[in-house]
């Protein structure tokens, strides 16, 4: 006869949780930074096509980091929330906190009520206007969300680039071009060795921006920037 | 990952699906003409609705860099005047815009729906539609409305738009059934269309420019005003002009106030001279 096996409910989310860990540990970083216009978002990313990073709403933007079908997904569930809350009310109303629960919730569910949780980190980013401060939340696999403030890293290794932006981070919020060439010299020191631009993907929530607030750089724009 | 709460499961990337899909109360009219329930044919239809806020005479022309899109600023009620003010041009996404004719409310859902349609496309995939893929979706959105038709709710639009991988401007026209067709030149509809498009033919040529397509679009609409109720002229008095967009290779543009007010003034100048 069979026994009935059982697994502590302890035992099980300990197990949840290392083999989350681990399929975000294998991906690579990205970071979210302050500047002085807006936010900037800069991921180790070789495709030029599978994008981390993508906007979301006017001043909302969003970036993955793990499973990359998982993600994306997900990224795609957060425009539809966003732009359904935009059509039902107004652009204004739409807002990173409301949709960092709206995740939040979804990634608990499903890290409690799946055989296999989600292997994903997620960042949501929105610029604040008028006086307004940015928000920034990073949202675990496991639906637990955290309020960051002047920068914020998920993905593999995320510890060691989190300790370097530290050590280097001013009261002032520094200039694009400085921002950028300091998320440069992260990534590239956490990753030891050298990283074309071509494996940057930029973008930016640009406060003085009309409307959309997000905008991506290209390859050109990253490259002179960091030059410069 | 099917139903987490909060993010309801849905393939494709159209927002007016996933709308009538999910929120079938949100959305302004259903796709679905089999298993929805239809009101029966009011006959004569609109007589027994009461009166609501009908939009009229909007018209789109091109000039060697792209499109002019126009419209008047009137909405009528039976025989009262709804509103003066009522915006029927609409600006969609960095390259394209649409006019409306029909019934005010529906109409400008219609135009809000469709912007939102196509940001959402751009934000989930990436890249824009193309032209043409724009003009298509409206189509279907137009078809979806048929029902709404029905009882008197007629939405027309108009549409034009900047096809960036052809670099030129172009316009489509639909029936009530979503039929789409290309304009090659110009086109007007509404309760005024037909007065618009006959102005329109007499000083209609190729390669116009930006001014003379301007011009001829504020003409077509005071001519359509002149011969029709329902649309509504130049308000000096009040300083409430037609609205018009333009849409070229660097996306489209307002026509400010004051330059309407000019070309206005130098036709009314023009005309009060005749006599």
């Amino acid at each position: 006869m069979a026994l009935p096996y059982y697994v502590s409910p302890e035992q099980m989310m300990q197990d949840k949780a290392e083999y989350a860990k681990k399929g975000i540990a294998k991906g690579r970083s990205i970071i979210v930074l302050e500047y002085s216009d807006g936010v900037l978002l800069a991921a180790d990313n070789p495709s030029a096509s599978l994008h981390k990073i993508s906007e979301v709403y006017d001043n909302i933007a969003f970036a993955g980091a793990g499973k990359y079908s998982e993600f994306e997904n997900l990224r795609k569930a957060g425009i539809r929330h966003a732009d359904l809350t935009g059509y039902m009310y107004s652009r204004e109303d739409v807002s990173a906190r409301s949709l960092s629960n709206a995740y939040s919730q979804s990634l608990g569910t499903a890290f409690g009520q799946e055989i296999k949780p989600l292997e994903v980190e997620l960042l949501v980013v929105q610029v604040g206007n008028n006086d307004h401060p940015n928000e920034i939340y990073r949202i675990s696999f496991d639906g637990s969300i955290t309020d960051e403030k002047a920068f914020a890293v998920i993905g593999g290794r995320s510890e060691n680039v989190q300790a370097y932006l530290k050590e280097r981070s001013s009261t002032q919020l520094p200039a694009l071009k400085v921002a950028l060439s300091l998320c440069h010299a992260a990534l590239e020191q956490v990753a030891n060795q050298k990283l074309p631009s071509e494996n940057l993907e930029v973008a930016v929530l640009d406060r003085t921006r009309n409307g959309r607030k997000f905008r991506r750089l290209s390859v050109g724009d990253t490259r002179q920037l960091i030059a410069s | 990952m099917k139903n987490v709460p909060l993010f309801p499961h849905h393939e494709g990337s159209s927002f007016f699906d996933f709308l009538t899909c999910h929120y079938p109360q949100a959305a302004p009219f259903h796709g679905d003409m089999r298993g929805g329930q239809v009101a029966p044919l009011l006959d004569p239809p609109r007589q027994a609705v009461p009166p609501i806020p009908f939009g009229t005479t909007v018209l789109a022309i091109k000039y060697r860099a792209g499109v002019v899109i126009a419209g008047d600023r009137r909405a009528t009620e039976g025989f009262q005047i709804a509103d003066r003010r009522i915006e029927k041009v609409f600006k969609i996404d960095a390259y394209s815009a649409m006019a409306i004719a029909g019934a005010a409310g529906p109409c400008i859902e219609m135009a809000r729906l469709f912007q939102t349609e196509l940001e959402h496309y751009e934000k989930l995939e990436g890249v824009q539609l193309s032209c043409e893929g724009k003009a298509n979706k409206l189509g279907q959105m137009v078809k979806a409305n048929l029902p709404m038709v029905f009882q008197g709710l007629v939405v027309m639009p108009l549409y034009v738009g900047y096809d960036v991988r052809r670099a030129e401007g172009r316009i489509f026209k639909y029936d009530i059934t979503g039929g789409r067709y290309e304009e090659s030149e110009y086109h007007a509809i509404g309760s005024g269309g037909k007065d618009a498009r006959n102005t329109i033919r007499e000083h209609y040529r190729d390669g116009l420019t930006e001014e003379e397509a301007l011009r001829i679009s504020l003409l077509a609409l005071y001519n359509a005003a002149d011969e029709d109720v329902g649309t509504g002229g130049p308000d000096v008095i009040r300083g409430i002009y037609p609205s018009a967009k333009l849409a070229a290779a660097s996306g489209i543009v307002d026509v400010t106030d004051e330059r309407m007010r000019l070309v206005y003034e130098e036709m009314i100048t023009g005309r009060s001279k005749r006599k």
